[in-house]
């Protein structure tokens, strides 16, 4: 089955610097695919390549097989959502969306009609007389949201598209645009840098570093089995032990990554149970989450160790800074990585 | 730096409006000499008021060919400013390229060197060139810091678009031409009124560059100096020097307007 | 619009759309075509006769047959700074220049200060129209407006002698060197004039430093024990500086340049401004105008160099 989308060893350079650097992926058609990454990791520009605003320096892309590389946005049957919604201040909302029919010609009470289902699907029915600077944040991607798919089209790019909204609104989003991209059935293809909203909505993550992708993976995958230590310590911020530690404390060759929740505190001097791996160390500060209580502890060797677990509604005193404790951990949750950062 | 607890000093407020008295004072007094009945000298207080060399100037052919060649002046510098103006602003406001800085900075040239080192550039240029001096070597004088106030007006407002609002235009489906029409235009309109208007103006006005282009033509602002040297006519400079304020200043607040909205709006 | 296979779409429009295409592959293009008219009218007759002007400064002029000679030699610029009389006419231009730009700073700062300081909101915008309302108006105009006022039977004499100073007029038309036979023909006269000619441009730019001082600053000078002299001296002056050298390049500039109203309200003495009209004119000595036109630039840029030390572009 073709790829909806298809990077083949694409670079897009700026001046010296390699923002996309030989990168190859695949996009399965109606697949919610995130590209994660901190900023100036490629993803964007990837996104920006994918749309069409850029030109690859070299290597091609491919929307549904068929090689647009040198193809105008306006010829490709892609949309996006920009970061800053990118909405038309001197037309109304309504003007907004249909402005995707109008540029293609399509008669006035067509567009009008469809323009207003659109505004329905995305509940703005009301809205289609304001302006853009009317309107709210949340509004205004709505509009966004609408505006980019009157076209129908196969992809659907979306550029950090929750990064304005607050924590409610966008957990709200976050349900409303997984459940429209399922009833619609297109590919979404969707930037952000907060991993949490990737982990929660997508169907893949491709996890990008310094303008290459360092793992391509199902979120659970992505979880469990990172591939080195900058996904493992971005993708839910796991503690990555070194090499050196590893060896000393496993036996192990490589780095290591373990997940904060799966560690414990256990006063000093206190038997493991076992299976568990014990490491000692002194408390360095602790920070209540509410249903969680972060723990730093440093070990012997300076190496800091984050300990999630959860609370009860009363503290206990073991784990107050400057305790002397001892971090352990079951063995089998010890994911052993590729290489460190690299 | 606005302070509300203390209070300024009664010196220092009459300091201030004394200032602004002195900036305003001369123009108010041009406006009250076009109605004096005194034709000889320029005494003070007008011995009378009177309207008639109004109607005199009404009558004058050399007035009204003065008035308008500056019109035509006015007018073709502008509409060349207009259309270069706004090309050399969509060109520089969102590429990078060797040398950019260097022509940004050739253009801000006319505004900063002295208006005479325009003329005489432009007169020892022509005279090289065997050109005859006339109505074309005025609009050439003209239009070129013409160009250089469309630029300015068009690339701030340009600056203040984001590149997002061009790209969903054509993520949309419009091409090029589609996305000026649809996005660009409209949000540059008043952007390129004002500079429009401003350049129009400050051509009108122009008396420094000019005459040093104008070979034996004379545009108004040259019909006024002629006078300064020849008063034959103090009533009636009076009355075309309320003219060229009026024609010049009234444009010049316009564009003010639309730009301070269009920067308020966005 | 339909989806004609994969993922590209057909084109839809005819040649608007083709020449987009053609030019969203070749940026390099595209940026090209707009800034080649432009630049290339720019280039040719600005740049170009501003060069054209250059060049003829070292040319000269034979002397016999009025005609230029064109081979480059320095004797017009030796001409031009071994004459006594030119030696004059360009020091004298500077003086001038300095004496309006200390005049217009110092009427200049107690306005900027004023709006800065005590004008609340609304009265600002006011200020601010009142300060850039006669910088809008007609530069022939105001000129031509001081020829009335300063003239012999003129507003300023009048207002003089009906508060009595006429007596003092009298005596500063007196002083050798500035004064004359009346306001209209001294350097009295034309002092004053360009000051009011440039007040604004010196207004605005200090204005706009004073607005950037930030409030804190004043009420922490305040605050640890300052009387409001010193703040004004420690604090408020120091940070208005660059406005005030950025004014001043703006009313020494034009003041250098300026070739009119040393001609309309003016001694008999040349100015700069003077001598570059008039030697293209009558004389047709353009090597001369050209090197005349030249010393202007040369002090310009001087000046620019060394305001430049006191943050005046940061100001500007």
């Amino acid at each position: 089955m073709t790829a909806a989308i298809e990077f083949r060893k694409v670079t897009r350079s700026f001046g010296s610097v390699r923002a996309v650097d030989d990168v190859t992926l695949d996009v399965a058609a109606g697949e919610f695919f995130s590209m994660l990454g901190p900023s100036g990791s490629g993803k964007t520009t990837c996104l920006r390549l994918i749309a069409g605003f850029e030109l690859p320096n070299s290597g091609h892309i491919l929307l549904d097989g068929v090689d647009v590389s040198d193809v105008p946005p306006y010829d490709r049957d892609v949309n996006t959502v920009f970061q800053d919604y990118a909405l038309f201040p001197h037309m109304s909302v309504l003007e907004n969306v249909e402005y995707g029919l109008k540029v293609r010609h399509v008669a006035a009470e067509e567009r009008h009609k469809r323009a207003a289902e659109m505004l329905a699907l995305v509940k703005l029915s009301d809205f289609g007389e304001r302006r853009p600077n009317q309107l709210s944040g949340g509004q205004r991607q709505r509009v966004a949201l609408g505006r980019a798919l009157i076209n129908r089209p196969k992809v659907l790019l979306l550029d950090e598209p929750l990064g304005a909204l607050d924590l409610k609104l966008r957990e709200a989003m976050q349900i409303e645009l997984k459940a429209l991209q399922r009833e619609l059935g297109i590919t979404f293809v969707f930037v952000t840098h907060d991993q949490g909203v990737a982990l929660s909505m997508s169907d893949r993550v491709a996890v990008f570093d310094r303008g290459r992708i360092v793992q391509v993976d199902t979120p659970r995958g992505l979880y469990s089995r990172p591939r080195n230590s900058f996904v493992a310590e971005f993708v839910g911020g796991a503690n990555v032990l070194s090499a050196k530690l590893a060896s000393s404390l496993l036996g192990l060759a490589t780095p290591v990554a373990v997940r904060p929740e799966q560690m414990r505190i256990l006063p000093a001097g206190a038997s493991g149970e076992a299976g568990w791996v014990a490491c000692p160390g002194t408390v360095a500060d602790s920070q209540y989450h509410g249903a969680t209580l972060r723990v730093q502890v440093r070990t012997s060797d300076g190496q800091l160790l984050t300990v999630a677990r959860p609370e009860s509604s009363e503290g206990d005193d073991s784990v107050r800074t400057g305790a002397a404790v001892q971090v352990a951990w079951p063995r089998t949750s010890v994911v052993e990585l590729e290489t460190e950062r690299g | 730096m606005h302070s509300s607890y203390d209070r300024p000093s009664l010196l220092h407020r009459a300091a201030a409006v004394g200032g602004l008295v002195f900036m305003h004072f001369p123009v108010l007094i041009i406006v009250l000499y076009a109605f004096t009945t005194e034709d000889r000298t320029y005494q003070f207080p007008p011995p009378g008021l009177t309207l008639h060399w109004f109607t005199d100037a009404f009558t004058r052919s050399d007035i009204w060919s003065a008035l308008g060649l500056s019109l035509g002046v006015a007018a073709c510098a502008t509409f060349a400013a207009l259309v270069l103006g706004s090309l050399a602003s969509l060109g520089l406001a969102r590429s990078r390229f060797w040398g950019k800085e260097a022509i940004t900075l050739a253009l801000i040239l006319p505004i900063a060197l002295p208006g005479i080192i325009t003329g005489i550039s432009l007169l020892a240029a022509l005279k090289l060139a065997n050109v005859e001096l006339g109505f074309w070597t005025i609009v050439l004088g003209h239009a070129t810091f013409c160009l250089v106030i469309v630029y300015n007006n068009v690339i701030a407002r340009l600056r203040r678009i984001p590149r997002s609002l061009t790209e969903a235009s054509m993520d949309l489906g419009a091409d090029g031409l589609q996305t000026l029409r649809y996005v660009l235009l409209p949000q540059l309109a008043s952007a390129l009124l004002a500079g429009g208007m401003l350049a129009f103006a400050l051509s009108f006005d122009e008396i420094i560059v000019t005459l040093f282009t104008a070979g034996h033509q004379k545009t108004l602002p040259i019909w006024i100096y002629d006078q300064l040297f020849r008063p034959r006519e103090r009533p009636l400079t009076n009355v075309v020097a309320v003219m060229v304020i009026l024609i010049t200043m009234l444009p010049i607040i316009a564009a003010y307007r639309l730009t301070r909205s269009s920067e308020e709006r966005s | 619009m339909n989806v004609t296979g994969g993922g590209a779409l057909s084109a839809a429009g005819g040649w608007s759309r083709g020449l987009s295409t053609f030019f969203y592959r070749r940026p390099n293009q595209y940026v090209l075509l707009l800034l080649v008219p432009p630049l290339l009218w720019f280039g040719t007759v600005y740049l170009g006769s501003l060069f054209s002007l250059l060049l003829q400064s070292f040319y000269s002029i034979n002397d016999f047959t009025a005609e230029i000679v064109r081979e480059p030699t320095l004797a017009t610029y030796k001409q031009l700074l071994t004459q006594p009389a030119h030696v004059d006419i360009i020091l004298r231009t500077m003086t001038m220049a300095i004496a309006v730009t200390v005049a217009c700073s110092l009427i200049g700062f107690p306005v900027a200060y004023y709006m800065a300081r005590y004008a609340t909101p609304r009265m600002k915008t006011f200020f601010y129209i009142a300060v850039l309302l006669p910088m809008w108006t007609s530069y022939l105009v105001k000129v031509y407006a001081w020829r009335l006022i300063l003239a012999k039977s003129g507003m300023l004499t009048w207002l003089l002698d009906t508060i009595g100073l006429g007596r003092a007029l009298d005596a500063a038309l007196a002083t050798p060197v500035i004064g004359g036979p009346t306001l209209a023909s001294s350097y009295i006269g034309m002092f004053i004039v360009f000051v009011y000619m440039w007040l604004p441009y010196m207004i605005l730019p200090i204005h706009a430093a004073l607005e950037r001082v930030p409030r804190s600053l004043i009420q922490a000078s305040a605050d640890l024990g300052a009387k409001p002299g010193q703040t004004f001296r420690n604090v408020i002056l120091p940070l208005a500086f660059p406005g005030v050298a950025a004014g001043s390049v703006f009313t020494f500039s034009l003041t250098l340049g300026d070739y009119i109203i040393p001609g309309v309200v003016g001694a008999p003495g040349y100015f700069i401004g003077m001598m570059v009209y008039q030697q293209q004119g009558l004389a047709g000595n353009i090597p001369l105008a050209a090197a005349f036109s030249v010393v202007p630039i040369v002090i310009i840029a001087i000046y620019l160099t060394i305001v430049k030390r006191f943050g005046a572009f940061d100001a500007l």
